[in-house]
């Protein structure tokens, strides 16, 4: 089973490819409305992305509260 | 024309929508490609009564209040109509704030009773305000089996068999408490009357009509004034069937279109752009022979529809793109925030209207709203029928602050008759927004009055909200506002909040109390963060009280600084 440190490393992975930023440029702390500049709708789209390539159903409101790739992993972590 | 003169309250005129139309269809709830919710009107009406007579049970009585914090589901409107029905008052509450806030206006509101998604729930119940929660009766909604709910009630287990006793209320009684702000500051509970929504329901629908199998796709929270009036009043009272969906992606709001060919939608102005680029990502990718034709057809139809709409023809010149829409598609309404005017004229040149209004909470829903005769872009429309407008201390544009006299305008802020008295002046609202009516009767808006933004989600967003999030700073004072308000320039796009620094003498801005600044404002959800700083040298003008008197420090600010002096954080 993935641990959170490796989920976390696949999300910043997968965003820095779906935003097209250079991965370098992301921690797990930042803030993703922040660093990659997106709207709420954006981070809807992030949510879709993450769903196909950890095979798992999040409902919208994971992502309610949340704005660090850290806690973000979080919740899918505990999903897996 | 809908007429809803013979009822008194909500409870009575939705009782007796579900008395007439037992056979239609007003609810369906859906879930990415799933449904999992399609009830008639009687199906709602045996959803709702044992509910409402288990409130009953529970001491539930005329005028108790309860809230409701959930995201678009069918669970929201039956437990509001039971509510309703046993002459309760509803408080809908934003699902989207942080759990100490919902603990905040859930004491303020004096709500006796709860109805809470278990996720929300959850969260809630592990706030550290939770202990102080004072409801008696908190019902949950899809809870998972076997979990702790921290004494709240499964909400599909509350049910009682015996007919529940239909409350009466009168006109003047108050309704709903609807917040449009007052986390962390000073809560703002418009006390909305039965009245207010019973006429705001009939002008609106005299402009947009429902009937049966009409259906509108609810995707702005129903907490919100709109969705409350268009996403379940409305609809309801004239036999229409409102679409839930439980995800705002996208793909799933274009599916929707499509597989419930949706009447009427509301939304927020991103939402509105988010539809409007991925119709131009199709456009551009169509063959160059296609797009010329395409080019043409829209040329025709902006041409034909000048005057006034003609769906019939646009539909049928415009087949394809109308199809994305389900092909039913009347009109989406946008409002909440600035809409570009060349957005909402790529809509109109499809065929695809957008009726671009106002209003706030404090007016019910909606002041003024387009009716295409003819269509605007650079408008917010016209007042509904029965709705005055008027301008205050006009300048030589014709611009001063706007002020609206109506049935639908609120009875009072709940216990709050300062604000109140300062907010309805002589029976005038006062909106602290900016605008000119030209003339043809259509209301312009020129930013604000108010010290306050909003966000392009529609979201109000009150500098004295977010102070808390600075408690503690280590200056001699602080104070957060609005950049148009300390700086106006006529525009409501790009909006800004700043925090003025009042240092201790000696003190200088070192890096570690930019950090700290950053630091704090990356706690708070990302529409309400700061833009910028600002520091200010002089001590903030103090009421008796100590409290800052920000009208008064905003002059002094803007006569002695530039807008310019902001530094970015």
């Amino acid at each position: 089973m993935s641990t959170l440190q490796n989920t976390t490393e696949q999300i910043l992975q997968l965003a820095a490819e779906h935003f097209r930023v250079p991965r370098e440029k992301l921690a797990a702390d930042d803030d993703f409305f922040t660093k990659l500049g997106i709207n709420s709708l954006q981070a809807l789209d992030l949510l879709t992305r993450l769903e196909q390539h950890f095979h798992i159903e999040l409902p919208d409101y994971e992502l309610q509260g949340v704005s660090d790739f850290r806690t973000l992993a979080e919740r899918i972590q505990s999903r897996l | 024309m809908l007429d809803l003169r013979q009822y008194n309250s909500l409870g009575e005129a939705l009782r007796a929508a579900l008395e007439r139309w037992p056979e239609e269809v007003c609810l369906i709830e859906a879930d990415r490609e799933r449904e999992n919710v399609r009830l008639t009107f009687r199906q709602f009406k045996e959803s709702a009564l044992p509910l409402a007579r288990a409130l009953q049970n529970a001491g539930f009585k005329n005028g108790t209040r309860a809230a409701i914090i959930m995201t678009n589901q069918s669970k929201w409107l039956i437990s509001a109509y039971a509510i309703f029905f046993c002459g309760g008052v509803l408080v809908p509450l934003d699902y989207k704030l942080t759990a100490d806030e919902q603990l905040q206006l859930l004491a303020h509101s004096k709500a006796e009773f709860l109805v809470v998604e278990y996720h929300l729930w959850r969260v809630i119940s592990q706030a550290e305000g939770f202990s102080n929660l004072a409801a008696r009766g908190v019902l949950v909604t899809e809870a998972p089996a076997g979990v702790d709910l921290a004494g709240a009630k499964r909400w599909e287990e509350f049910q009682a068999e015996e007919a529940p006793e239909f409350v009466a209320r009168q006109r003047k009684d108050p309704a709903c408490i609807v917040y449009s702000s007052g986390t962390g500051g000073r809560p703002k509970g418009c006390v909305l009357t039965h009245e207010n929504y019973l006429e705001q329901c009939v002008a609106l629908t005299s402009l947009y009509p429902f009937w049966p199998g009409v259906r509108y796709l609810s995707i702005l929270p129903t907490n919100h004034a709109i969705d409350f009036m268009v996403g379940f009043i409305g609809p309801f009272t004239c036999g229409a069937a409102v679409v839930h969906l439980r995800t705002l992606r996208p793909e799933y709001i274009r599916e929707a279109f499509t597989r419930y060919k949706i009447t009427y939608m509301s939304l927020v102005p991103l939402v509105l752009k988010n539809l409007e680029r991925g119709l131009r990502e199709r456009f551009d990718k169509l063959p160059s022979g296609r797009r010329r034709m395409l080019n043409a057809l829209v040329a025709a139809n902006r041409a034909l529809t000048r005057r006034r709409p003609k769906l019939w023809l646009s539909r049928s010149l415009l087949r394809e793109v109308h199809a994305a829409f389900g092909g039913e598609l009347r009109a989406l309404f946008v409002g909440g925030a600035f809409t570009e005017p060349a957005t909402l004229q790529f809509f109109y040149d499809l065929g695809i209207l957008v009726g671009n209004g106002y209003g706030c909470s404090e007016a019910g829903t909606v002041i003024t709203v387009n009716d295409f005769r003819p269509f605007r872009a650079d408008t917010v429309g016209k007042p509904l029928p029965g709705i005055e407008v008027k301008i205050l201390n006009s300048d030589a544009d014709g611009i001063g602050e706007v002020a609206v006299r109506s049935k639908t305008v609120m009875s009072h802020y709940l216990d709050d008759p300062t604000l109140t008295a300062e907010t309805i002046v002589n029976g005038w609202l006062v909106t602290g927004d900016l605008g000119r009516v030209d003339q043809m009767g259509h209301l312009q808006l020129f930013g604000r009055k108010k010290n306050m933004i909003v966000t392009e989600e529609g979201k109000n967003i009150y500098p004295e909200d977010i102070e808390t999030a600075f408690e503690g700073l280590p200056v001699k004072e602080y104070c957060v506002f609005a950049a148009n308000y300390l700086w106006p320039d006529r525009t409501m796009v790009g909006e800004q909040l700043v925090i003025v620094l009042h240092l201790e003498a000696g003190q200088t801005i070192t890096p570690q109390l930019v950090a700290e600044i950053s630091e704090r404002n990356r706690r708070l959800a990302n529409y309400k963060r700061l833009s910028g700083y600002v520091a200010w040298e002089r001590d903030f003008p103090l009421t008796a009280s100590l409290k800052i008197k920000r009208a008064e420090l905003a002059g002094q600010i803007r006569e002695s600084l530039e807008r310019s002096a902001v530094v970015p954080l």
